[in-house]
């Protein structure tokens, strides 16, 4: 069951802040996800106050780096349900896990940050796993 | 865990994706806590003894690359059938 707007809206609005672009419907993921040129980065949001809350503050400081997707988009497990299944539904053989960070170029997973390898881990920790990713699969330096 | 205290007013391991060894196989799943009932982990998997394909140790490779594949909400393992309980990522090294 979905938790209240009011309680998930901060932390939909800390993704955006850091320059995600927010799918909530299918359309929405289909549009982004479907258009398969490029480097695109998924973040799974979660209401998780541990994994989540050490995840979102990770992605900011590596989105932060010279080096980075061609875009980045979220979608919010638990919250947005058809359109985080959507999203899940271009990741292939990865199993669901919120969250989680899927890096895609040309459609294919390149990349996976699974839940399980989020916990307990900080987000500097995780910022320089997603870099290190970006460096590999994300081409030139903006 | 080092300690660390995943979820604050919960059990060390609540919310960690963690490896219960039976001695019939594993279940890979979410921890939620000790019940009277046994250990409840939520988006469990099971690797059976002989029963799933492959070997525990492949399932566990498996796992840590592709994430859980749950097939079970809510899994309850009765306690005396538990012989440890490691943290997931343990493994990955």
């Amino acid at each position: 069951m979905p938790y209240p707007e009011s309680l998930v809206a901060p932390m939909r609005a800390e993704m955006v802040r850091m320059g995600a672009t927010e799918l909530r419907t299918v359309d929405e993921v289909d549009a982004v996800l479907g258009a398969s040129a490029g480097t695109t980065l998924v973040f799974v949001n979660s209401v998780c106050g541990c994994a989540a809350g050490n995840a979102r503050p990770a992605m900011q400081m590596a989105l932060g780096h010279a080096v980075r997707p061609d875009r980045t988009v979220t979608v919010f497990a638990g919250q947005d349900l058809e359109a985080a299944a959507r999203a899940r539904s271009y990741f292939g053989e990865y199993q669901p896990s919120s969250p989680s960070v899927a890096l895609l170029r040309d459609g294919e997973v390149v990349h996976f940050v699974h839940r399980h390898q989020i916990e307990g881990r900080s987000p500097q920790v995780l910022a320089a796993e997603l870099i290190r990713a970006f460096e590999q699969h994300c081409g030139v330096a903006r | 865990m080092s300690g660390h205290i995943f979820h604050p007013g919960h059990h060390e391991l609540h919310g960690v994706t963690v490896v219960l060894e039976t001695s019939s196989g594993l279940w890979v799943g979410r921890f939620d806590s000790i019940t009277p009932k046994g250990v409840l982990l939520h988006d469990a998997g099971f690797f059976e003894d002989g029963v799933t394909g492959g070997t525990r140790e492949e399932y566990l490779q498996k796992t840590l690359k592709f994430g859980v594949r749950a097939t079970q909400k809510n899994a309850l393992i009765p306690e005396p059938d538990v012989r440890r309980i490691r943290q997931l990522t343990e493994l990955a090294d």
